[in-house]
This record gives C-alpha cells, sequence and structure tokens, in this order.
C-alpha cells in the first residue's frame, strides 16, 4: 500500500484551489461609499456641468471624493468618498446643490480590479441586515383587480346595448358574473349575440322566466387566474419602474409567492419618501360629469381632493371611460399662461375609447378621478379577551380636476387645473410609472440602519474567527500533524465557501454568516470520522500505510449518508424558506458540498503528500 | 478498546427522555413560545442612544405620545433600546416614533433598524415553518429508509422529534423569543441531530454484518463505543464554535446560537440513547440487515 494519488488528481486539488482564491480575491477589495446621482426623468442627462456642480459642493463642505465617472448614457453618475462617516453629509450637500430634478442616492461603488472583474469576479453581495436599507414585502390584492375587471365588463355590455338601442339593466352579480336583464325574448338574443360577438372570452347562459328575460356572461376560473396572474406581473413592472425612479443603486424586486412582492432598497435611509413613491397606490378613472337630470341610480357624487376647494364636489357618470391603465406616458408641464399641466398619452385602445367618448360630448365636462389605497384600522374583541387590529383596505376616490372637453379627445391630451408644479410633477410620476392593475399594501417592512449593518459584520467576522481559531487549536492538540491537515483543509474549505458565494451570485446575511460558522465546526466531522477510524485500524493492527487507505475507506459511504440527509435537510429549507431562512440553508448547502471536497479529498491529497510512497513506522494522529 | 454497556443503562434514558418530554410538551401547552415579531405581526424599532438610557423616561415619553401598550427593553448594552409595538398601528408609525424619542433626549438618538410585520404574514409563517419540518422530517425517513432499513429510519425519526421537540420546550421554559432565525437554527438542529444519528447507525449496521455476535445488544454496545470519540469530539468543535457565536456574535444572532447550543447537546445524548435505544424496541435484528445480494443468488438458483 503506497497511499499515491496519480498526478492528475494533484492537479485537480491544486486547480481546484487556485480557482477558489481566485473568485475569493474579489471580497478582499472593500467597496468605496459613493454617491449616485441619477435624473429625476430619464429626459435629464447628467453632464460635466451638473458633475461639477456636485463636486465644488462636497469640496466646499471639505469632503474629500475621488474617481468620478458619467456613465456612456448619462443615465446617472457617480462619485466616491474617502470617508463612509461623511456620505450622508455629502448626500445632503449634492442634493441641495443639484436642486430636485436628481436623486441622490447612497451607493457602494466596488473595487474589484478589471482582471478579476473581467473573468466574471465580483464580491459577495451582502444582505440588508449588513448593509443596512429597506425591505418591503407588498400584498397584490388580487380581488379587487377581479372586481375591476367585472367592473370593465359592465359597463362595456352597458353601452353596446345602449348603442344598439336594446333596454335593460345591467348589473353586477356574484364575484365572477354580469347579468343584463331584458324585456322580451328578442332583446335577450339580441343581447346575447352582441355579447358574444363583442366579449368572445367570457361563459353566457340565458336565464329568466315569464316576462323576465336575463343572459348572465360570466368569466372562466382559467380567466380569473389570468387575471390575478396579469394583476401581479403588471404591478411587478410597476414597481420597478417606480423603484427605478428612486435612484437605487442595487434594488431587487421580487415576486414571492402567488401574490406577494418583495421590494428590497439596499442603502436607503429615507423610508418614508420610499414608501411615498411605491405605496402610493394611484390610480386614475376619467368618467363624464353627468347631466342634470341624470336619475340617481346613474351618477355619483365626489368631493374635490385639493384642499382649497374642500368640500365641494360634482356628480359623475357611473360610467368609466378609461381608468389609469390605459395612461402609457405623462408628463408635467407648464401650459401658454405659465400653469402647471399634466401632459397624458393613452394606449392605442386608451385612445379610441376616449375619442369614442368625447366625440359626441364636446363643451361638456370630463372629472378626473385620483383614487388611493388607505386602511381602516378595526378592533375586534377575541375569544381570549384580547383586542386584535384588523386593517381593512379601501379606495379613496376623489376628483382632482373636472375640465371642459374643449375638443374630441385622441390619444394625446392635457389635464389643467392643477395647485402648483409640485402636484404637477407628483402627479405625472405617479402616472409615468405606471397605473397599478390591483391595489398593492405593505405586509412586512424591516429597516436596518447602517451602523448597525456595519456591526454585524464586524461581530459575524470576529466570531468566525474566534470560532475557528478555537477549533483549530484543538484539532492540532488532538490530531497532531493529521490535526494540521484538518486545518489546511478547513482554511480551503473556507476559501470555497465564499469563492461558490461570490460566483453565484448569493447574498450574504445574518444567517448566512451563522451558517458559514456552523459549517466551521461540521466540517471537521468528516475528518473526525475519517481520523478515528484511522486510529482504529492502527489499533487492530494495521501497518500505518494501510490504516490510512482503510480509514478513508471506511469512513466514505458514512461522509456520504451523513451529508446527504443534511443536504436534503438545507435544499427543503431553501425551498420552504424565506428571507434569514433561505440565505441559511444557501450558505449550509454550499458549505456541505465543498466540504466534503475538501475534507475527503483535499486532505487526502495532503495525507499522500506526507506519508504517501516511502516506509512509515508510526502516524502522527494524537493517542492511538 | 472499552466496550461501554450503554444499553445497560437505557431504562434509565428512557425515563430521562420522558421526563423531558413531558416537562417541553407541559409548558409548550401551557406557557407556549414566546413568539417573536416575524410570527405575531407588529412593528419592532431598536434605537442607539449616545448617552445611557433612561427607560423609565421613555416609557412615559410613549405614553404620553400615543404609544400605550408599548414595551421598552434595553438590548444588550444600556443605549441600545428596543421597543416593541402591539400590532395595530399602522406600518408607518415607526420612524414618527423615532422622531418622538429624538425630541424628548437632548443627546443623539440613532435609529438602528424598524421592523413591520403585518397581521397576514405571521399566520402563514407559522404554517410553513411546520411544513418545512414536516417535509425534512418525511423526506429523511424515506432517505434512511432507502439507504438502511424501515427500523433505523423509525429510529433517527423518533431522535429528531425527540431532538426538537426537548429543545422548543426549553425555548418555552426559559421564555426566549422564538423568531425566525431559531426557526432556522431547529432545522440545523435537525440536520446536525441526523448527522449523528446516522454516523452512529452506520456501525451498527456495519457491526451487524461483520461481527459473528448475535445478541443485537452486544452489537449496539460496541458501536456506540467505537463512534463515541468520534462523536464527542465532533460535538465539542461545534460546540466552541457556538459558544464563540453566542458570546460574540451579537443581540441579533444569540436566539439562533443558544437554539443550535441546546439542539446539539440533546442531539449528541439522542443519537447514543433515543435512536438506539428506539432500534432495540423494535427488536432490530442481524436478519433485518442480511445483504440483498444473497436474494438474487437464489432466485438465480431457481431459474431454469
Amino acid at each position: 500500500m503506497l497511499n499515491k494519488y496519480p498526478l492528475w488528481k494533484y492537479l485537480l486539488v491544486l486547480a481546484v484551489l487556485a480557482t477558489g482564491l481566485f473568485y475569493a480575491a474579489p471580497n478582499l477589495y472593500a467597496p468605496d461609499p459613493a454617491l449616485q446621482i441619477t435624473g429625476e426623468s430619464s429626459a435629464q442627462i447628467i453632464d460635466e456641468r451638473t458633475l461639477g456642480r456636485a463636486t465644488s459642493a462636497l469640496e466646499e463642505a471639505g469632503i474629500a471624493h475621488f474617481g468620478e465617472v458619467i456613465d456612456p448614457g448619462g443615465r446617472n453618475a457617480l462619485v466616491r468618498l474617502r470617508d463612509a462617516e461623511q456620505q450622508l453629509v455629502a448626500q445632503a450637500r449634492v442634493q441641495r446643490a443639484l436642486g430636485d430634478g436628481f436623486i441622490v442616492a447612497l451607493n457602494l461603488a466596488p473595487t474589484t480590479p478589471s482582471w478579476l472583474s473581467d473573468l466574471g469576479g465580483q464580491p459577495m453581495k451582502l444582505g440588508l441586515d449588513l448593509s443596512g436599507g429597506v425591505h418591503f414585502k407588498l400584498e397584490v390584492d388580487v380581488d379587487a383587480a377581479m372586481e375591476r375587471r367585472q367592473e370593465f365588463y359592465e359597463t362595456a355590455i352597458r353601452r353596446a346595448l345602449r348603442d344598439e338601442r336594446i333596454r335593460g339593466i345591467v348589473g353586477r352579480e356574484g364575484d365572477l358574473s354580469v347579468t343584463a336583464r331584458l324585456r322580451s325574448e328578442a332583446d335577450r338574443e339580441a343581447a346575447r349575440t352582441l355579447i358574444a360577438d363583442n366579449h368572445p372570452e367570457l361563459t353566457l347562459e340565458r336565464g329568466g322566466d315569464g316576462d323576465n328575460w336575463t343572459i348572465t356572461a360570466s368569466m372562466t376560473e382559467q380567466m380569473r387566474t389570468e387575471i390575478a396572474n396579469y394583476a401581479v406581473s403588471q404591478n411587478l413592472t410597476t414597481l420597478r419602474n417606480r423603484v427605478n425612479e428612486l435612484g437605487v443603486s442595487e434594488p431587487l424586486v421580487q415576486r414571492q409567492g402567488q401574490s406577494r412582492i418583495v421590494v428590497e432598497l439596499p442603502g436607503i435611509q429615507d423610508t418614508a419618501e420610499a414608501k411615498r413613491i411605491l405605496g402610493t397606490v394611484a390610480n386614475l378613472e376619467f368618467r363624464l360629469v353627468a347631466n342634470l337630470d341624470a336619475p340617481e341610480s346613474e351618477k355619483q357624487r365626489f368631493e374635490y381632493r385639493s384642499e382649497d376647494r374642500a368640500g365641494s364636489f360634482e356628480w359623475l357618470e357611473r360610467d368609466i371611460i378609461i381608468t389609469g391603465e390605459r395612461v402609457a406616458n405623462a408628463q408635467a408641464s407648464f401650459d401658454e399662461n405659465g400653469r402647471p399641466n399634466v401632459q397624458i398619452s393613452l394606449d392605442g385602445e386608451g385612445g379610441t375609447l376616449m375619442s369614442r367618448a368625447t366625440r359626441n360630448n364636446v363643451k361638456r365636462r370630463m372629472g378626473v378621478l385620483f383614487i388611493e389605497r388607505k386602511f381602516r384600522t378595526r378592533y375586534e374583541l377575541q375569544e381570549d379577551g384580547s383586542e386584535k387590529a384588523i386593517q381593512i383596505p379601501y379606495d379613496e376616490r376623489k376628483l382632482l380636476t373636472a375640465p371642459v372637453i374643449q375638443s374630441a379627445l385622441g390619444a394625446q391630451f392635457q389635464i389643467t387645473g392643477l395647485d402648483s408644479p409640485l402636484e404637477a410633477s407628483e402627479l405625472a410620476l405617479m402616472l409615468r410609472a405606471g397605473a397599478l392593475a390591483a391595489p398593492i399594501s405593505f405586509v412586512e417592512e424591516r429597516t436596518v440602519g447602517p451602523s448597525l449593518g456595519a456591526e454585524n459584520i464586524r461581530l459575524g467576522v470576529k466570531s468566525v474567527q474566534f470560532g475557528l481559531a478555537l477549533v483549530v487549536l484543538f484539532m492540532i492538540l488532538y490530531y497532531r500533524v493529521f490535526g494540521v491537515i484538518a486545518v489546511v483543509a478547513l482554511a480551503a474549505n473556507l476559501v470555497l465557501l465564499v469563492a461558490f458565494m461570490s460566483l453565484i451570485g448569493a447574498t450574504l446575511t445574518l444567517p448566512g454568516i451563522a451558517g458559514i460558522v456552523l459549517t466551521v465546526g461540521m466540517a471537521v466531522d468528516a475528518n473526525v470520522l475519517i481520523f478515528s477510524r484511522i486510529r482504529e485500524e492502527l489499533r487492530d493492527g494495521r501497518s500505518p500505510q494501510m490504516a490510512i487507505h482503510s480509514g478513508y475507506d471506511a469512513a466514505l459511504s458514512t461522509i456520504l449518508d451523513a451529508n446527504i440527509t443534511t443536504l436534503i435537510v438545507a435544499v427543503i429549507l431553501y425551498a420552504v424558506g424565506t428571507g434569514p431562512v433561505k440565505g441559511f440553508a444557501v450558505t449550509l448547502s454550499v458549505g456541505i458540498v465543498t466540504s466534503m471536497f475538501t475534507a475527503i479529498v483535499g486532505t487526502r491529497a495532503l495525507v499522500n503528500l506526507y506519508y504517501g510512497g516511502r516506509k512509515v513506522r508510526t502516524l502522527s494522529i494524537g493517542g492511538v | 478498546m472499552k466496550v461501554i454497556n450503554f444499553m445497560g443503562q437505557r431504562k434509565l434514558a428512557i425515563a430521562l427522555s420522558a421526563v423531558l418530554l413531558v416537562a417541553a410538551i407541559f409548558s409548550l401547552s401551557t406557557r407556549q413560545l414566546s413568539w417573536g415579531l416575524d410570527f405575531t405581526g407588529g412593528t419592532l424599532v431598536e434605537v442607539h442612544y449616545s448617552e445611557s438610557a433612561d427607560l423609565k423616561a421613555i416609557r412615559s415619553t410613549l405614553d404620553t405620545g400615543g404609544y400605550a401598550g408599548a414595551i421598552v427593553v434595553s438590548f444588550g448594552t444600556d443605549r441600545d433600546v428596543l421597543i416593541r409595538l402591539p400590532q395595530g398601528h399602522a406600518d408607518t408609525e415607526g420612524t414618527a416614533l423615532v422622531r418622538l424619542l429624538e425630541d424628548s433626549f437632548e443627546g443623539t438618538v440613532e435609529l438602528r433598524r424598524i421592523e413591520f410585520v403585518g397581521p397576514q404574514v405571521g399566520d402563514e409563517l407559522r404554517e410553513q415553518g411546520g411544513l418545512a419540518m414536516l417535509m425534512a422530517l418525511g423526506m429523511v425517513m424515506l432517505y434512511i429508509g432507502f439507504r438502511f432499513q424501515f427500523k433505523f429510519a423509525v429510529g433517527a425519526v423518533a431522535a429528531l422529534v425527540h431532538d426538537v421537540i426537548i429543545t422548543l420546550g426549553f425555548f418555552s421554559i426559559i421564555g426566549l423569543e422564538f423568531d425566525l432565525t431559531v426557526l432556522a437554527a431547529l432545522l440545523a438542529v435537525i440536520g446536525y441531530s441526523l448527522n449523528d444519528t446516522i454516523v452512529v447507525s452506520d456501525r451498527i449496521r456495519e457491526n451487524f454484518r461483520k461481527l459473528r455476535k448475535s445478541d443485537p445488544l452486544e452489537v449496539i454496545n460496541i458501536s456506540l463505543s467505537e463512534t463515541l470519540g468520534r462523536t464527542l469530539v465532533t460535538s465539542l468543535t461545534t460546540l466552541l464554535v457556538l459558544v464563540c457565536l453566542a458570546l460574540l456574535g451579537g443581540e441579533m444572532i444569540k436566539g439562533f446560537a443558544i437554539a443550535l447550543l441546546m439542539g446539539v447537546v440533546i442531539g449528541t445524548y439522542s443519537s447514543i440513547y433515543v435512536a438506539a435505544t428506539v432500534l432495540v424496541l423494535m427488536g432490530v435484528s442481524k436478519e433485518d440487515l442480511m445483504l440483498p445480494v444473497k436474494e438474487g443468488a437464489e432466485q438465480d438458483e431457481l431459474a431454469p
């Protein structure tokens, strides 16, 4: 028994280790604190002059900066700072110097040298608990989307019947259907053909008795799922747009489960601002102002939104011309008299609907409703006597303006009558970012201040260092030369773990650090198994070389079984868990895989190098 | 090597486990767990004062400021303060609260973190956590049943359930907060305890096949004695690291470390006593572990 590896095995271990060192290296380069400057609207280009204003503001405040760059499109610029402590002050200074047209965000600029980044080397991303920032979880109200779609069908069917002069009453029924009550069987058949032509996706059913003929149009279950999915994915897009408006460096907007969306904004400090932009669920409805003689059943009363018109109201028709979903773009600007307005562009269908509705109604007025999602808190007495707060969402509809329709409107028109340029730009921002298909609400929010994040890193690193030192000490005292070999393998394991996490772009969180610490503790287990086997073999009187060989062989299946079962647990954790549990599962599973390699193949290579191919009388493996 | 008569003490071990389990279940059903914010919903604010903070003053400030029912405790040091608001406060109130504290204090109040969890999330988490635990147990049982034998799977899962219930009971008795990171720790305990149990089971299987002894108690004793050194060394290294984590890792990771510490201690005990005792109770024997190759050989002979 010679215990020699073929050359290729040594080379393999070396190659893996070298690759590991290479991809772990970017983590050694600490990122620079930086400011990221973006224009508030996409039209806002950042040039040398803007950057000059920013840097001179910094110089005035005595804040050291370097490495300013504007990216090729002029969409954003980066200013690196020497001192992280000054980041907040610097942000305030630059924001004041540049004014409202720009967003100045905190950022961490990577300092990875290009020879690393060219080959895909990148530092590990830090989770919010380590870098500081905001985490939101939002719930999309899918039912509201469904209701909105039902409303759309109600309006469309009512209008179609009226246009064809078929008299009847159209109303919503249940969750999924719209029913028309008609006067005669002939009317019903006409209505049926009409609805079937206009909306082939609906299932139609005749009903009624005697002098009461009805036709019920229902959405199918499949449509229901589609609407829900559409609502969530449209919200996702909208939120992405809005997050981009916030100018955050590396935001995360991700769907989670059926109807949840997770938004993570690293480095953000002003959570109020972030929530205002993300959370304001704004939508628009365009409806005609009702004629004075219109019956009560066809009109609704709405109050004005602006404060100086508080209390006054208008009666609007129940029929909706279009909603904010049809809005393709919106921009704040000024009319010829210098008054603020919002220029709105609609998509194709929106334009058609708008022109059809306004064509015959010139000189009438059109109301623009602003819809915001708000919450009412109700307290409910529980069985055990405690009170439970229940938040009930509701839509607040207020009138923005009710201008006279000057001429038939098309896909492009403008809303005037806004209080201030600020209001105009705010409304435009909401509309441009896209109206939400369904209301969203915040169900979870976590903010971690930057100092806590830094402290978490410090403490995490410290405990890893101490834990590692103790394990190293113990292993060397207990297993001598074999202990040293196990320790080298442990170090290699940490390098590989960090390299792998960096390479797959995994995010390091506090529970992730805990996972690494646990891996350190457990990674030696494989070596402990092997070494105690070798000791046993020696006790049984085998020769040292033979003991090494059969020790590794016998321990292998045990190690595999033990690690595979743990890996099963880690994978389930990843699949079922969220947030911190996921972070922990990632490090644990990566740690299991890398530790198997280093503890089995890695240590064997070292043992073979040291003991292999020669006559050995005793092994330095501690007391046998 | 000296063979320790582990199984001779198995009645004692059964009694000890029974006492621990009953205590844990009793505490879980009467005191329950002190669920953390992740599960209950509500708002949590951590702030750092520039000078040592007067908790009484903060409480009265909050009471008069419209945050009755706020729980104020110091967090690690006397300058770090943790404030918990029950459910029912809007998600925006965390920031308002910090502003209120700033106004009523001469030094600076630094915001460390705000967490807001809505009521619907908590229930879901509890469901998900339970589901994860059951799934993990089920899959593990399948794998062990496939790799070893059914009786071993029962033994391993019994040890896991034993460890999880006792660790949960420990949290309930001590009154430590049970949050998401503790849940992660608990699932890691499953992984760890399993690791231990499998190493022992592996040796029992090997010895049943290798040794010419047919007394299961003796075989199990020999196997446990052989693996004892390894069990203790691994537990020791893991414990070393966990103690570092508990003492140095900071407040946010403490619960995690304590849960794992407890789990590792219980897991080490259960891999020696619980899994093996269940094997004895189920009457494991040499025949259970015969290599299936023999059956195949017989069938070959029967073939024409």
